[in-house]
Parts: structure tokens; C-alpha cells; sequence
């Protein structure tokens, strides 16, 4: 007995001093580099994390196309793109900084977990020292935090709750997308020429912080003009089917559905309510109306027929007639034989303006980009004149409004642009309530 | 006899903690030397042990684990927002409040076994799951998942460097910090957090070594081979199962309570009941109730996860660069689903082949193979030498092995 006692304890006392000997080193080494994961001569890592499994798949799958074609005209492959029309003219399809543009993917499962475990592994293994994508606010949210962790820049692809860039706004993060204060904000005069300042609005949101932010902003702008608020029902973002929920709205008084759902909660909630038959249903004398906040072509495509004549607001169209989109939808159409969604637009811009903040700012410094893109105007992508804002990193520009199309000429030409509602009529100040409560902080070059 | 087997349990703990601290030597050659992963592979071996204690001793198919694994996290957490950012009362509370959840729910499902009480565990985790989710969305955040933040209160050292979220230490040793090593061409990465919990693994492989050997893990091997019986005898046994089911419960908080030190972020999906039937498979694909199965379960399941998931089709039309185009595109389209999105399939795939053709996991398999050399290189010692290898393993003997994977349902 007495014998094995020993060697346990020889054996604990070894294991210890073996653990505090290789842990040692890691006190002195953390001033290897000048920031996390300075990139070598030849080559620059882009990490793309996107959802390629759960709701918002279809969107994360057209986001990485995009990001792929912003790879290849960053490293002058294809036609360019953008990179002609962008007001700033430092990207030469050179690479960044003379460096050849390298990308990893991994899959969010649109999964807070799990989107921080595949970005962990993109900063760790692959080197990777910018993180972009996201189809989900909640992963955004998780993801940006933990860029700023690290000391690694996050670029916000598809995110469109307030809290992003508002209570969980941090230093090393930026986001393009609009939000929904912005979407509430372009759709309420729509709404109220449409259908008139007497109104009931029943509200289905999707449980979590974009949901959230949502509703919360629908139901501010919506009370403005008059309206009343019957209620507000949160569904789980892992919903399937609606029916038990849209069954209590052909029981109350409202006149008006508010999906703050996206994605294929969006397309399943719609059907769903379509199939009740809520569209044919007349409500105090009133036509009964649907409404989606947050549109996308993807889902205007999953809902099929249900989406004609449905307002909703958008980041980016297709259709639009700027020389921006136009070379974008063109460049895009030819590598893969459709038109990009909104979602692929912003994920595409996203990595020309990290590019174009590092050549401006001659660094990979997370610190350097961030000023760089702090109050940086810019023109040619797409949405017209936009400003990234210094005091919360979102970006101002127009809003649209968007309606299903009746006639459709083609699969893809599912939505009419019915306003296009100008960045002024959007704008709001940073300390807004419902922007309140959380601080940038600084920049965090990590290492 | 005996003393063969105490001699080998101390190489056995030997073994085991110099595999486990060279881990970043082990693991860079396959690509998983990076601190997350490798965090990943240790925390989730304690929660795979903590699992076999109730599942490879009792034969107690617990289906709700993940639910004390997300209630350690989330107590670690607010232990880290609200006290200080020191690991270590976050790790106590944590494991004492799921050892609580635990002993509440183990108190009612134990009441019932085999199936039933498989079904029982699933729905309070279901059910913690689902008020994580929704209703107690003000301490959880919901979808979102609760996360550290600049505004935190931390009673104890809110004085942190302005401006920035304080990481996670022990007594300023951030989890984070990683010491880059060259070595023979690799980036070996010594982290701070991987070597805190490979100590904390290590412990707890101790520990349930000594309750496997004790009488206490006597009396629950009981309970599993035939719980009727026991009671005839006049034999209480649901104190017993109950221990058991607290202890691994703490196990499972312990390991919550690490996933949040290392990465701070506690989401409700840690609780889903994919994350409880993930333990059931780490376990039962290494070998149930033996000790080290369960280790070794847990790393190919993570491994599967973090690494094979990120194989995309350029890689694997990379691999096949070397061929005629179509024959690359051709094995491309072949061999990709498996990989990338689809790493489920391969993994299922293997999970298959363990169960059907080594029904005690990947420790029968590695015994087998044992005793294949042991056989080839002198047939006359085959009696003996099996034992030790079965007693080099921490295992149970041959005729167990098959019946651990299955759920006694007689019993109830």
C-alpha cells in the first residue's frame, strides 16, 4: 500500500512541476508580433464564417460565392467588379499590400457556439487576420466580441439588429448592413400612405437580439403614426411551422401582420399565414395586410407567390441602375449565372472596404484599419454616397423600400423598388434609446 | 492479481498525464495543435468522464447531461461578471450549483430506470434548454447568449485596463496567452488555458480511477449488472446511483464552467439535447465504463467537428492536384460529401462500425489488437496476457464489455 501512496505522490509532484515548467514561457512570449497574426511577405489570410447548415443557410451560401469573387478581383482575376467603380481608387487587383489574398470558410450553423469555436480556429490555425460574415445578429454579436478579443478585425456581413452596432458595439467591429431602426424608420411613411394611420398590427418575432430590436423598432415607428400595437408574439428562431402561431391572429382584431422573422422562419411564417388565409381576410372593414420588414431575394423566392404585393425593406437590389451595381451584377452574373442577394453585396463590399482601409492605412494594423475606416466616405458601391460612422461603425446611406412583384419576369425578379428612401430620413444620433448602453472601447490589436 | 492491477493503474495514470501534456506535440501533426480545439478535446474528455461515472458504472443512460454543463457555464459566468475575473470561484460555483441541479433532478428521474429514466433526464434538460432560450432570457440572454462586458460590476477587481473586456485568468495568467514554439516545421502552441484544464483533466481522471477501484464503485457496478437483486438483499442502492448521478453531474459543471473560462460566451445551445446525445456518443464510441474510453471518444467526435468539418472542395481537389483533371474531379465529387457540411455522415458512418464490429468501443479495439501481437509473438501466454491488457486499459473483463453499450431496460 504504502508503496503505491509514494509514487502517487511522486508522481503528482512530477506532474505539477512538468505543468508549471511548460506553462512558464507563455508569461514572457506574448510580444511576437506587433499585432495578432501580422501577415508574412507573401500572403494575407481572410476568414470567412458564414452558415452553411440551419435557417439561414441559403443566405451563407451566397454570401461565400461573394466573398470568393471579391477574393479573385482583389487578387486581379475576373473582370475587377467594383473595384473600377469605388470612389477610393487604391485597390489595383494587386492583392492588399502586395500581398496575395488567401481565404479559409468555416460554418457558423448559425450557432453562437459554434460560430466562435470556427472563428477561434480561423484566428488560431489558419492565421486568418480579418473575420467577416454572419447571416444571423445573434453570431454577429458572439462573433464581433470575440474579434475584438483576439485583436483581429471583424467585418459584419448579413446583421440588421440594432444591438450590433448599438449596446454590443465594440472597437475592432464594422458593419455596412443596415439595421432595423433604419428599416422601421424607411417603411413607415410607405406604410402610412398605403395603408392609412388607423391601423392594428399583430407582430410574430423571431427570439432573439434582431428580433428583438425588430419589433422594438416597428412598433416605435408604427405607434408614431397612429397605429396600435394588439400584440407581440416571440417565436424560436429553430421554428418550422407557424401555424399555432398565426391561428391567435385570425382570432383577434388586428388588420396587419408584422413578420420580423428572416430567412426560412421568414418563407415558413408567410406560407403559413397565407395558407390561413389572412391575405383574402377583410378586419374592421379593412383589407388585412402583411408586412416583412427585413426582405431579401432568397426569401421572396422560398415564399414563391405568397410575396406579391408585401412591402418590406432591403439593403441592396439587384435592379439598381448605378454604375456600382450594375458592374457588380455583371461581374457576379457571369461567375455564377444569377444575380446576388443583398446578403452577397454587403459580404462582397465588406471585403473591398477592409482591403481598401489597409492599402489606405498601409498596414494590417487592426488599429491603423480602424481609423482608417472611421468617418470614411465613400461612393460607388452600390448605395450611393455612404459614411461609416466613427462614433458606432455603422455605415449611413439609403434605405429601400421594396414590394412583392405581381408579374415576374423571371425567378429572379421577384421585387419592385417602390422608394428609395434617402440616408438623412434614416440617421440617427449614436446616443438614440435604443442604440443606448454600450461603448466601442478601443481598439485591440491583440498579441 | 491485485497488485498487477495497482502497479498498472499507476503506469496507466502515467501514461495518460504525459499524453495529455504533450498534447500540442501530439496534436500539431494532424492539425488540431491550435488552443481552442485542444482545450476542446480536454474539457470535453472531463465531461465524458463525468459521464461514465453514471453511465459506465450504473448503466444509468442519462440523456440530459448538456443541461448541467450549460448550468455550470452560465453560473461560471456570472460568477466572472459579478465577482472577479479570477477562474477560480467561478470554477467553485459552478460545479456547486450544478452539483444542486443535479441532486434535484437526479432525485426525481432516479426514481425510475433503464428507458424511463432516459426519457425523464431528456425532458428536464428539454426543459432547461427551453427556459434558457425564453423565459430566463434577463440571466442567459436568450438566443444571443450571455457574454462579459465592459459594464461589469466584479466586486473584486473591476479595475481592469480601461477601454477593454478583461480576459479570464488565473491570478494573471490569462487563459489566452499561447507561447509559439518552432518546431521541426510546426508552430507548436503551449496555451495557458489548455495546460489549466489539461491539470484539472488529469485530477479528475484520478479520481474517478479511484472511485472505478473503490467499493462505492463496487456497489454501482452492482446496480448495473442487477439492480433487482441488489435490492432483494435488502440493499439500498438509490443513494448510491444518486452520488453517482450528482458526481457526474459536477463533472459536467466543471466542464461548463471551463468552456466559459477559456472562450467567455454561454449560449443556450450548449443545453440542446444534441449536446447531451453527444456525450452518450463520445462515450459509448470510446468504451463505456472504462477509464480512458471516454477521453478517447470525446477527441475524435471534437476532432470530426473542428477539423473535418472545414475541409471544402478545394481542399480535396488539392489533395488531388497531382492527377488527370477529371479523375480529381472525379474522386472530388466521390469523397466531398463525406467531408466538409457532411461531416455527420462520416462520423455516423464510424460510429456504425464501432458499435457493430467493437461493441466496447475503441479500447476493445485497441485490445484486440493488443492481443493479436501478444498472440503472434507467444501463442502459450494468451490467458494471462489478456488480463493485463485488459487491467493496462482500466477495463472491465471481456464478457462485460458488450453488455456496457446497451441500455438495461429489464431492470425497471
Amino acid at each position: 500500500m504504502s508503496n503505491y501512496y509514494l509514487n502517487r505522490r511522486k508522481f503528482l509532484q512530477g506532474s505539477a512541476v512538468l505543468g508549471a515548467g511548460l506553462v512558464a514561457p507563455t508569461i514572457f512570449s506574448r510580444t511576437a508580433g506587433a499585432f495578432t497574426n501580422e501577415p508574412g511577405k507573401g500572403s494575407v489570410v481572410l476568414g470567412f464564417n458564414v452558415p452553411q447548415s440551419g435557417p439561414y443557410a441559403d443566405e451563407g451560401a451566397d454570401e461565400l460565392r461573394a466573398y470568393k469573387l471579391a477574393v479573385k478581383h482583389l487578387n486581379g482575376e475576373g473582370d475587377g467588379g467594383m473595384l473600377g467603380t469605388f470612389s477610393s481608387q487604391m485597390l489595383k487587383g494587386t492583392g492588399i499590400l502586395g500581398r496575395k489574398v488567401e481565404y479559409v470558410t468555416g460554418d457558423t450553423q448559425t450557432k453562437s457556439d459554434a460560430a466562435r469555436a470556427s472563428a477561434r480556429a480561423m484566428i488560431e490555425k489558419d492565421g486568418a487576420i480579418m473575420i467577416t460574415g454572419g447571416s444571423s445578429s445573434g453570431v454577429a454579436v458572439a462573433v464581433q466580441s470575440l474579434c475584438q478579443d483576439a485583436g483581429v478585425i471583424f467585418m459584419a456581413g448579413l446583421t440588421h439588429s440594432n444591438d450590433t452596432t448599438g449596446k454590443d458595439k465594440k472597437a475592432n467591429g464594422f458593419r455596412h448592413f443596415f439595421n432595423a431602426y433604419m428599416s422601421a424608420a424607411a417603411l413607415a411613411p410607405v406604410l402610412s400612405e398605403h395603408y392609412g394611420n388607423d391601423r392594428k398590427a399583430y407582430h410574430l418575432t423571431a427570439d432573439y437580439t434582431w428580433g428583438w430590436t425588430q419589433e422594438q423598432s416597428m412598433i416605435a415607428a408604427t405607434e408614431e403614426l397612429g397605429w396600435e400595437t394588439v400584440n407581440a408574439v416571440r417565436t424560436p428562431l429553430s421554428a418550422t411551422d407557424f401555424s399555432s402561431y398565426i391561428a391567435p391572429v385570425t382570432n383577434s382584431d388586428a388588420d396587419v401582420l408584422i413578420l420580423n422573422h428572416y430567412g426560412s422562419n421568414m418563407v415558413n411564417s408567410l406560407t403559413n399565414a397565407v395558407q390561413f388565409g389572412l391575405r383574402e381576410k377583410k378586419v374592421n372593414g379593412k383589407q388585412f395586410e402583411i408586412v416583412v420588414p427585413l426582405y431579401s431575394r432568397l426569401m421572396a423566392r422560398g415564399a414563391g407567390d405568397n410575396v406579391k404585393g408585401i412591402f418590406g425593406s432591403t439593403n441592396w437590389h439587384w435592379s439598381l441602375q448605378d454604375e456600382g451595381s450594375k458592374a457588380f451584377v455583371a461581374s457576379y452574373g457571369k461567375e455564377y449565372g444569377q444575380p446576388p442577394s443583398q446578403a452577397a453585396h454587403t459580404c462582397y463590399v465588406q471585403t473591398l472596404l477592409y482591403a481598401d482601409a489597409a492599402e489606405r492605412a498601409g498596414s494590417f494594423n487592426p488599429c491603423a484599419i480602424v481609423e482608417a475606416l472611421e468617418g470614411f466616405e465613400f461612393d460607388g458601391l452600390g448605395n450611393g454616397k455612404t459614411l461609416y460612422r466613427a462614433d458606432d461603425h455603422q455605415c449611413f446611406k439609403d434605405v429601400l423600400v421594396v414590394r412583392g412583384k405581381e408579374n415576374p419576369t423571371s425567378e429572379f425578379d421577384l421585387l419592385e423598388v417602390v422608394n428609395v428612401t434617402s440616408a438623412d430620413k434614416v440617421t440617427y444620433e449614436p446616443n438614440h434609446p435604443m442604440f443606448a448602453g454600450g461603448s466601442l472601447g478601443k481598439c485591440n490589436p491583440g498579441a | 492479481m491485485l497488485k498487477t492491477l495497482r502497479t498498472n493503474d499507476t503506469a496507466l495514470m502515467i501514461l495518460f498525464t504525459l499524453v495529455v501534456l504533450a498534447g500540442p506535440l501530439i496534436l500539431a501533426p494532424v492539425g488540431a495543435g491550435y488552443p481552442d480545439l485542444m482545450q476542446r478535446f480536454v474539457i470535453y474528455g472531463i465531461f465524458a468522464i463525468g459521464f461514465n461515472i453514471l453511465f459506465g458504472l450504473t448503466g444509468y443512460l442519462s440523456f440530459g447531461h448538456a443541461a448541467f454543463l450549460g448550468v455550470g457555464s452560465y453560473s461560471a459566468l456570472w460568477m466572472l461578471k459579478l465577482l472577479s475575473i479570477n477562474i477560480v470561484p467561478a470554477i467553485i460555483f459552478a460545479v456547486v450549483v450544478s452539483g444542486l441541479f443535479a441532486l434535484l433532478i437526479g432525485f426525481v428521474s432516479l426514481r425510475r430506470s433503464g428507458i424511463y429514466f432516459s426519457i425523464l433526464t431528456l425532458a428536464f434538460a428539454q426543459m432547461s434548454y427551453n427556459l434558457a432560450y425564453s423565459v430566463l432570457t434577463p440571466i442567459t440572454n436568450g438566443e444571443t447568449g450571455l457574454q462579459l462586458d465592459l459594464e461589469d460590476p466584479r466586486i473584486l477587481d473591476s479595475a481592469g485596463s480601461a477601454g477593454q473586456v478583461a480576459s479570464p485568468s488565473f491570478f494573471g495568467l490569462e487563459m489566452g496567452d499561447t507561447a509559439v514554439v518552432p518546431f521541426l516545421g510546426m508552430d507548436l502552441q503551449f496555451n495557458v488555458g489548455f495546460y489549466v484544464s489539461a491539470l484539472i483533466l488529469i485530477g479528475m481522471f484520478y479520481l474517478s480511477l479511484r472511485i472505478f477501484r473503490s467499493p462505492f464503485g463496487m456497489i454501482l457496478r452492482a446496480v448495473k449488472s442487477n439492480q433487482t437483486r441488489l435490492n432483494y438483499t435488502g440493499f439500498n442502492s438509490r443513494p448510491y446511483t444518486l452520488t453517482a448521478f450528482v458526481i457526474s453531474g459536477m463533472y459536467a459543471g466543471l466542464a461548463g464552467a471551463l468552456l466559459v473560462c477559456m472562450d467567455p460566451l454561454a449560449g443556450a445551445e450548449r443545453m440542446q439535447w444534441t449536446a447531451s446525445g453527444e456525450v452518450v456518443l463520445m462515450t459509448i464510441m470510446g468504451g463505456a465504463g472504462t477509464l480512458i474510453g471516454p477521453v478517447l471518444g470525446a477527441g475524435i467526435i471534437k476532432y470530426f467537428e473542428n477539423i473535418f468539418s472545414r475541409i471544402n472542395d478545394e481542399v480535396v481537389l488539392g489533395w488531388f492536384s497531382a492527377l488527370p483533371d477529371w479523375l480529381a474531379e472525379a474522386f472530388t465529387t466521390v469523397i466531398s460529401p463525406f467531408l466538409g457540411s457532411g461531416w455527420h455522415i462520416s462520423l455516423g458512418l464510424i460510429f456504425m462500425l464501432v458499435v457493430i464490429f467493437l461493441p466496447g468501443g475503441l479500447v476493445e479495439g485497441a485490445n484486440r489488437l493488443m492481443n493479436l501481437f501478444t498472440r503472434l509473438s507467444g501463442p502459450r501466454k494468451n490467458t494471462a496476457s489478456e488480463e493485463d491488457a485488459y487491467a493496462d486499459k482500466g477495463s472491465l473483463p471481456t464478457k462485460a464489455a458488450p453488455s456496457s453499450t446497451v441500455v438495461n431496460t429489464k431492470e425497471s
